[in-house]
């Protein structure tokens, strides 16, 4: 394919985008007011119907829970993508990550102070999404960033031993298949695939809102795992390997 | 409330300029994280507190500190022979790193 025909062909998707574009905005109901009718419509089923108070994880992962397990191994294949691009070469060999140098005791002190409550924020975020704000990928984004503070406060090592890459790998594969297993819940209730068959409990207490809280752990520990994953493998290619082209001279 | 709206878009078209303007990629993924914050604000003030969160973890944090560690991996392998080490741990590894007695 020429470089013409490359940008005659963008220029037709875009302006067929453009033109489709256009023309849904215009049609689609007013934004910014006070009331909206897909708003209304997804609230009414999420509080009165489905016991869910966070109407955005009743549409996550009740209402519209089969876009979220498409969202949930779109992520779980960009991390193996990652893993597969990031692994060690050949050339590359395993280096001895020497400790770097001491953080300053505020930032250390910072770090050993934000660590506990960093982690159990996650978990909080993690195990009330169907409650309040956020949900699995929220708290498990918390979660993986927060015990990357152990790093910031100097010691890598350590950081090494909390999170063996080989059994985060087991979490993140049990994650993204545990939202499978809950939906196949809702079969075996005699309903439909991620359908919300479980009791739905009384409104506003942590054990409510049927398969919403399930979901949500699932994709927490998806998200935790898969992140921790992702930015292990990018300090283990940064700090923990070298590769032959820049090793030719002396190396450690 | 329109007004507030506006004050958040006209700041978040700011710091997103900022970004494409810096020409340094070590800047760059700092100034990043400063522009995954104002996004977060910009979200919440919308009334969409679970997208800011999710945009704090993700904007804010994951993707610069990645930024930073692919520049440290390139920089270790740009820098030449004998300096291999990243720069993270740098310091007090000169003497290591020129070791005449390489068993390679």
């Amino acid at each position: 394919m020429t470089r013409q025909v490359r940008t005659g062909l963008l220029v037709v998707g875009l302006l067929g985008f453009g033109a489709l574009l256009v023309a849904a905005l215009l049609a689609a109901p007013p934004s910014g007011r006070e009331s909206h009718p897909y708003g209304d419509a997804a609230s009414q089923i999420s509080v009165q119907r489905q016991n869910t108070p966070n109407v955005i994880s009743s549409i996550n992962f009740d209402q519209r829970g089969f876009d979220t397990l498409g969202e949930e191994f779109l992520l779980f294949a960009s991390v193996l993508g990652a893993i597969v691009l990031l692994r060690p070469t050949p050339g590359d060999k395993q280096v001895e990550v020497s400790d770097a140098p001491e953080p300053l005791d505020a930032v250390r002190a910072l770090g050993v102070l934000l660590l506990p409550v960093v982690v159990l924020v996650g978990f909080y975020v993690v195990a009330t999404g169907h409650l309040s704000i956020g949900g699995g990928f929220q708290g498990g984004v918390i979660l993986a960033t927060g015990i990357h503070l152990l790093f910031l406060a100097g010691d890598y090592k350590a950081l090494r031993r909390v999170r063996p890459l080989p059994l985060v790998d087991v979490d993140d594969v049990v994650g993204a298949f545990g939202y499978i297993v809950v939906g196949l819940v809702g079969v075996a209730m005699g309903g439909a695939f991620l359908q919300n068959t479980l009791p739905l409990g009384t409104f506003n207490t942590l054990f409510s809102a049927g398969t919403v809280d399930l979901l949500s752990v699932a994709i927490g520990i998806e998200v935790g795992s898969g992140m921790i994953l992702l930015l292990g493998e990018f300090l283990e290619q940064a700090l923990g390997s070298q590769s032959s082209a820049s090793s030719s001279g002396a190396g450690t | 409330m329109t007004l507030l709206l506006a004050v958040v878009l006209v700041l978040v078209a700011c710091s997103g300029a900022v970004v494409l303007a810096t020409k340094s990629p070590l800047a760059q993924a700092v100034v990043l994280s400063v522009h995954g914050l104002v996004l977060t604000v910009a979200f919440a003030a919308f009334g969409a507190p679970d997208v800011a969160l999710a945009q704090l973890g993700v904007g804010a944090a994951v993707v610069p500190l990645m930024v930073l560690l692919a520049l440290a991996k390139t920089r270790s392998r740009m820098e030449p022979a004998g300096n291999t080490r990243p720069r993270l741990q740098e310091a007090g590894s000169e003497a290591a790193d020129r070791d005449p007695t390489d068993p390679e």
